[in-house]
């Protein structure tokens, strides 16, 4: 069996648990609803000063909260995907069986960054319906390439530090402390991209694209890393 | 006149340390291959440490390893798609059913539909249990269920540490004759039991281990 094929093995293996388990149907997306339905009430009813005049609060803070609802979610979802392979000791199986790390490392990324693209549509299904966002069809390539490459990245990172943070037994409270910094460039990158993408405060479309260079980076960077570190990672920490 | 075979575990004056605390002090054993070997002592002798060592999860501090031939220091990846370690967890997804289980394990050496009915078939969890969820089995169903997956993987080296926890009378009985079955059919066992009646009952050999070292 090759590289590829293991890591496709892995991530078909983690969305068949997806499948069955409805964890993320059931649990993440709920929670995520939740989550941008609470940012409706803090926010809503102001309103801030733009150049086009005064422009309600949600929907000019939009795509960062779509993104800080992806963040807080991508937390348990990284959590859930570490926890079926610590459970019954599957990591360490993996690990006494031989199989490739970087195989490991990929197939769990992949998988990750499904689940993410699924949730990250519903976030921004649920920004157009509670903060009024507009998606122009002129910035429907950029906002897709965002979703995309910035997904990437969120899942390369996420499974990177839920590797390392596998075998501690604080894993619940260190992952965040560990994930949240690292992927401050994403929030940042995703959400001036995603602000292009739908013209949020009359930013132009093409301020979007510089954005998705740096995205695009943190994701390769990440990517390769990642694959590179995760075994001796998981051998240290298990 | 043929050269005589190759053991399968030979370790000489193995020295392993976990977390500054050394938990192994200068062991050394011999395993031939078909063996069924019962490592037995107190607890906190070192018994678990030895099984981690032969899987390659503890790393050989001072003194020689090899496994299979191959140095479990610096061949472990070759070592390690051959040996099968099945401690106090099982290993299994228990979101998935049986046979997803043993499908997925098999499928990480490329085995085929056939070898893995095979495996499910002779520990006998083919047919109605196939299909049900690992969270809804027994302890007994659980540990056969691992050792189909070990089976399907075609592990050749079992390193079994108190396999007979948790199962009833029945159960460890079962558990038992896959063993033996195991062994004629050329696998290579070293178990770590606490019921030692019933263990040395079904070991080919005996091996005391107590403070890191191996009795003779």
């Amino acid at each position: 069996m090759n590289r590829w094929s293991i890591a496709r093995l892995v991530a078909a293996k983690d969305l068949r648990i997806e499948r069955r388990s409805k964890v993320l149907t059931n649990q993440v997306i709920p929670f995520a609803g939740v989550t941008m339905v609470i940012f409706a009430f803090a926010l809503d009813a102001k309103s801030a000063r733009t150049d086009d005049g005064f422009v309600p609060l949600l929907e000019l803070v939009a795509p960062g909260l779509v993104w800080l609802a992806a963040l807080f979610s991508l937390l348990l979802l990284v959590q859930r995907a570490f926890a079926i392979e610590a459970d019954d000791g599957a990591l360490d199986a993996l690990r006494v069986a031989g199989v490739d790390p970087v195989a490991i490392f990929w197939g769990k990324s992949a998988a990750l960054a499904v689940q993410l693209a699924v949730l990250d549509m519903v976030l921004l299904g649920a920004a157009v319906l509670l903060y009024g966002a507009d998606v122009p069809a002129g910035g429907l390539v950029l906002l897709v390439v965002t979703l995309v490459v910035a997904t990437c990245g969120l899942a390369c990172v996420g499974t990177l530090y839920g590797g390392l943070t596998a075998g501690f037994s604080g894993r619940e409270t260190l992952l965040p402390l560990l994930v949240l910094p690292v992927v401050a460039p994403v929030l940042i990158g995703a959400t001036r991209a995603v602000e292009s993408a739908l013209g949020t405060g009359g930013v132009a479309l093409s301020e979007g694209w510089p954005w998705i260079g740096l995205l695009t980076v943190f994701a390769i960077a990440f990517g390769v890393g990642g694959a590179l570190a995760f075994g001796p990672l998981i051998d240290e920490a298990t | 006149m043929s050269a005589p075979a190759q053991p399968v575990v030979e370790l000489s004056d193995a020295v392993a340390v976990l977390g500054g605390f050394p938990v192994l002090a200068g062991a050394t054993l011999t395993v031939d291959s078909g063996e069924i070997v019962l490592l037995h002592g107190p607890n906190g002798a070192g018994k678990t440490s030895l099984l981690r060592l032969c899987a390659g999860l503890l790393p050989l501090e001072r003194g020689e390893g090899r496994v299979f031939g191959l140095d479990l220091t610096s061949q472990q990846v070759a070592i390690r798609p051959r040996v099968g370690l099945l401690g106090h967890h099982n290993g299994l997804y228990r979101d998935l059913t049986v046979a997803q289980n043993v499908r997925f394990w098999g499928a990480t050496v490329g085995a085929t539909d056939a070898e893995i009915d095979a495996a499910m078939e002779r520990l006998g969890v083919r047919g109605r249990l196939a299909d049900v969820g690992v969270a809804r089995l027994s302890a007994g169903q659980k540990r056969r269920t691992a050792l189909a997956c070990l089976v399907a993987r075609r592990a050749e080296l079992w390193l079994l540490d108190e396999p007979h926890a948790g199962l009833d009378a029945a159960g460890r009985d079962e558990l038992d004759d896959t063993l033996r079955e195991a062994a004629a059919a050329g696998a290579t066992i070293v178990v770590s039991s606490h019921e030692h009646e019933r263990a040395a009952a079904l070991a080919t050999r005996q091996v005391g281990v107590v403070g890191g070292q191996v009795a003779a």
